[in-house]
This record gives structure tokens, sequence and C-alpha cells, in this order.
């Protein structure tokens, strides 16, 4: 890995002794943080697996006796969620439905927007960017009257197409930041060869931009699915019940606090809903930090 | 003179076609123009608006002046969600910037592993926030989590009920928005302290000065930049805190934990109060802005100082 690098070695000229109770205190600290950031995680996945008479002898936090695949059947087929009592599979289906398109269609036009903004500016086009990019920062709350307005005027309310919709053109102020911020150092002469040589605006996207493009749409397509599939606000007021995207759908296992609680069912429920983001971490972490780090660092 | 003459002559007039095609990027850009332009400014204006109303249950467009910003602010609940927001925002971006740093400098020791470990503080950041705080909920819940563990192991005198006390289970909102966030505080100050220049960090090695003495002085201040991002986005992140405290704590015991988001909502969807509803989205934005507008304007002043120095 990149360990190798020749930086800075803080113990570089410090004794051997003070160096190695150093390295221990460093690998304390590293493996303390780390139980403390595994600790939920392990949590739900040993109890999504225990028995609920187990969990509710010993506690959430203990070691398994008991081993089966009820609470993640249940789960996904007949838990009962919000009233009704078809396990979270619909959620599921309604998450991927939402988040599949609205990533592909945020993300293209993001990237042809910042094709253009970077590659083909005219006049304004700078204060264009600056303007779009104030979405990013726009708090939900601000647009959720106009958003409920415009739903139900156009017929999306409680409807997937509508979340998509929103999540769409919430979207498009981050596709186009990360991509024009990508394509900004991309040579402007590969991009002036081409026009001499008699290529036009599609050609040469198609033929320069996209090629290079990978990495970005990379960072781009995660960072968008993630949010889309985590995303709560909107999902909890423009939808009810069995329209409900799974992150929305999942606040009800912590509301109906009255009964006897399956922790079981419950922590196989909250798996499913936190899996995809979560494998798309896993396989793609390394384009995940390269996402957070591209803004802040320059 | 008369090359231009010339050219004008044998130039063709261009086919109406090219014309249109030299707009194309232009063109293009428009559905995504009107898009944000109404999100940004449309969707503004028009909460800004029905929060000058006197709407209730539906939108009323009957200008009532302030009075909705005069109720909110003598709403008792209200007040309490914005000393929360303090009380959260000051505590939050200061642990998740002390661990998320400690953390970093820890992992820059040219330890074994590395990935790992940076993957195991990063995870959090995918997980939703309702996962989060439905999980932590359970553990910080007296009867199953944490209280009962340790009276497992035979401690059963150990208390920890935050959860259900009103003065401490804001802190526990708190420390689960750390847990959240220190990854990617840990992420982005990891990337700064690899970019130091490592000949300033050697001469001063070389100068005598220890590892505190090189961290303090030399490698943190060259990047105080990083630092200032990083508590910008935590604090965006803190004033728009919602979902969290939702599967948290539900806004409670009793009031003690709602945040502004959650009165926001609360308001416009559960009381039909949109107008004082969109007074409190008003708020927010303006919370945003006091700390954007400024970041913003220090960002130019940076790029136009580097500039102006080559």
């Amino acid at each position: 890995m990149a360990d190798a690098r020749a930086g800075y070695d803080p113990f570089a000229t410090s004794g051997a002794g003070a160096r190695t109770r150093a390295k221990i205190g460093v690998y304390i600290v590293l493996v303390l943080f780390a139980a403390y950031f595994l600790l939920p995680l392990l949590v739900v996945i040993l109890n999504s697996f225990r028995q609920l008479p187990e969990i509710a002898q010993n506690g959430l936090i203990a070691w398994p006796r008991s081993f089966n695949l009820d609470g993640w059947y249940r789960a996904w087929n007949n838990y009962c969620v919000g009233g009704t009592c078809a396990g979270v599979q619909g959620n599921f289906y309604n998450s991927l439905k939402m988040t599949i398109p609205a990533t592909i269609i945020s993300t293209a036009i993001g990237a042809l927007n910042g094709y253009i903004l970077s590659k083909w500016r005219f006049w304004g086009s700078e204060v264009l960017f600056a303007f779009m990019t104030l979405g990013v920062f726009m708090p939900g709350q601000i647009a959720l009257l106009p958003w409920a307005f415009i739903l139900g005027t156009i017929g999306l309310t409680n409807s997937t197409y509508g979340l998509i919709l929103v999540h769409t053109v919430q979207g498009l102020s981050f596709t186009t930041l990360f991509c024009r911020n990508f394509y900004v150092n991309i040579p402007d002469d590969l991009i002036k060869a081409a026009r001499i040589d008699g290529a036009g605006f599609w050609r040469i996207f198609w033929k320069i931009i996209l090629p290079l493009s990978p990495p970005i749409l990379i960072v781009t397509v995660i960072w968008q699915f993630t949010g889309i599939w985590n995303e709560f606000l909107y999902g909890v007021v423009f939808t009810s019940g069995r329209e409900q995207p799974i992150t929305a759908s999942l606040v009800a296992l912590s509301t109906n606090g009255t009964n006897v609680r399956d922790y079981d069912v419950m922590s196989a429920a909250v798996l499913i809903g936190a899996l995809p983001p979560l494998l798309i971490y896993f396989f793609g972490g390394k384009y995940f930090v390269r996402g957070l780090t591209q803004g802040a660092i320059k | 003179m008369a090359s231009i003459a010339q050219d004008h002559i044998i130039a063709p007039p261009r086919p109406f076609s090219e014309r249109l095609g030299s707009f194309l990027p232009q063109f293009l850009l428009v559905p995504s123009f009107i898009a944000s332009f109404f999100y940004v400014f449309i969707f503004t204006a028009w909460t800004l608006y029905i929060s000058l109303s006197n709407s209730t249950l539906l939108p009323a467009y009957k200008y009532a002046g302030f009075v909705q910003y005069v109720n909110l602010w003598k709403n008792a609940r209200w007040n309490i969600a914005f000393s929360n927001l303090f009380l959260f925002s000051s505590l939050y971006v200061l642990g998740a910037l002390l661990i998320g740093l400690l953390l970093a400098i820890a992992i820059d020791q040219r330890v074994r592993f590395e990935s790992t470990w940076r993957t195991i503080y990063l995870y959090p950041l995918a997980v939703s926030f309702v996962v989060t705080g439905t999980v932590w909920s359970w553990l910080y819940s007296p009867t199953s989590g944490i209280e009962f563990f340790m009276h497992g192991l035979g401690w059963s005198s150990f208390q920890f009920s935050w959860i259900t006390s009103r003065d401490f289970a804001i802190y526990l909102v708190v420390i689960t928005a750390i847990w959240q966030s220190s990854g990617f505080a840990m992420a982005l100050l990891l990337a700064g302290l690899r970019s130091v220049d490592q000949d300033l960090v050697k001469a001063a090695q070389i100068d005598g000065a220890g590892v505190f003495r090189t961290y303090w002085r030399i490698i943190l201040p060259s990047i105080r930049p990083i630092f200032i991002a990083v508590i910008v986005v935590l604090l965006q992140f803190a004033i728009k805190t919602f979902d969290l405290v939702v599967t948290l704590t539900q806004g409670g015991p009793g009031v003690s934990t709602t945040m502004p988001a959650n009165y926001v909502y609360d308001l416009m969807f559960q009381r039909g109060q949109i107008a004082q509803g969109a007074a409190a989205a008003v708020m927010i934005l303006s919370a945003l802005a006091c700390v954007l507008v400024p970041y913003a304007l220090w960002q130019t002043w940076r790029a136009r100082r580097e500039a102006a120095h080559g």
C-alpha cells in the first residue's frame, strides 16, 4: 500500500524505547475507536440471527447462543410496519425504483452540465455555475411546501415517480458541481485540437470527455446513490405506507415503542435498509473517500 | 478594410441550422437552469411568502406581516429547539473534529492495515441517520442495551438512562452524531496531513522540535483551511439534523431534544400550522447563511490573495 511513502516519521529522532511505546499507544487508540465504531454494526448483525427469547433474557449486547434466519424471513415477508404486514420487501423495491433512475438521470445531466460549464464557457456561465451550486446548501425544509404543491398539482403525490423527480432536481447541483470541477482539469488544448479537426459538441463529449470520465462518474454515482437511498425527509413527507422507500418506513420501527420489541426482526429490517449503501461503500470505498475529499482539498 | 469587405463577399451566409447549433451548449443548459432556478429562488421565495401569510392547514396567500415570526419566537418549544441547536452544534463539531484529528494523526504514524482502519472509521457515513438512530436507541435503552449489559457483567448498580432524562438526552444525540461524522473529519484531515510540505516538517525535526511541537506548530497550522472546511460542513449537518432526532429520541423526553428541523416538520405536517412552519424553515435557512456566506467570502478573499501573490 501507500504506507511506504517517505513521509513524516514523528519518532525518527527519538530512542527505540520511546518509539515502541508510542507505537503501542497509537494501536491502542486505533483498536478502541474501532470497537466503538463497530459495536452497533456487530450488535445488529448478531441480533438479526438470534432468537427473541434469548435476546430478551441476555440483552442486545451478548454473544449469540442461538442461530436462525427467522428474523430475516419475517422482516422481508410479513413483519408489520406502519399498519401493513407485508414485511419491508415492498419498501426495499420502492427504494430501488426511486434511487436507480434518480441516480442515473441526475448523473447524466450533471456530466453534460459539467462539460458545458467547463469546456463551452459563454458570457455568464461562471455566474450560472455559482448559482447552480447554491442548491447544494439548501435545507430540505425550505423546499417542502413548494414540492408538496407541485407534486400535488402534477398528480405525483405518494408515488415513487414524484420522489424521482424531487431527487433528480435536487441532485443536479451536486452532480454538476462534481463533474464541472473534474472536467475543468482536462486540458483545453485537447478540446481545441479536436475542434480544429472538425469535431463538434457531441463528438467531443463522446470521444474525449466520456472516456476520461469514469473516475468522476463513479464518485458521483456512489454519492448520489447513498444520498438518495438514505434520504428520509422527503420520503416520509411525500409518501406513506406501502409507497414509502425503506429508509422512511424504518422509522416506524423506532416509534411504535409500546409493544414488545421484536429485536430479531427489527435488526434484520434495519440491515436490509442499510445493506445497499454499505455494500457500495465496502466495494467502492476508495471512490467514496475521493468524492469526500474532492471538494475540500484543492 | 478591403479584407473585411472581401470576407463579407466570400463567406457564404451560415445556414440557420448551424447558427442554431452554435447555441447548443446554452440551449442544453436551459432545463437544468430552470430546475435550479425554481429550486433555489422560487421555492425559497414561496416559503418566505407563506411565512408572511396567515396560512394554517393549507396555503393562504393573504399577507399577514411578521406575526408568524413573532409567534415563533414566543413559542417555548422553538426556543428550546434553537438553544438545542447551539448546544448540539458546538459539542458535535468540537467532538467530531477532535476524534477525527486524533484518528487521522494515529493513522498517519505509518500504521499497518491503514485502509482497514480508515474503512472502519468511515463506514458510518454510508449508513442513514435513520439506521444509526434506531440502533443506538436500542443500545441506550436501559432495559436492553448498555445498562442491561453492565448489570449482566455483575455491576448491578450501574446506571445509564440518559435517554429518559430531559437534561441528558441531548448529549446522547451529540454522541451519536459524533459517531456518525468523526470518520468524515478523519478522512479530510488525513488527506490534509499528507499534503503538508515534508521539507518543512523535516527541518523542524532537525531543529529538535518534539512530536507535539511539530504537530502543533508546523503541521496543524498549515492545514488550517481544511479545519475550516470540515467545521463548515459539520455545522451544515448540525443545522439540518432531523432524522437522527426522530429515530433516536423522537424529540423527547418531552420536547427536550427537539431541533429546529423537527419543529418545522411538526408544525407543517402534524399540527397544520404551515405559516409558522415556513417561518421556522426560513430561520434554518438564515442559520445556514450565517455559516456559509462568511465562508464563501473568506474563500473568495483567499483565492484573490493567492492570485495576487502568484
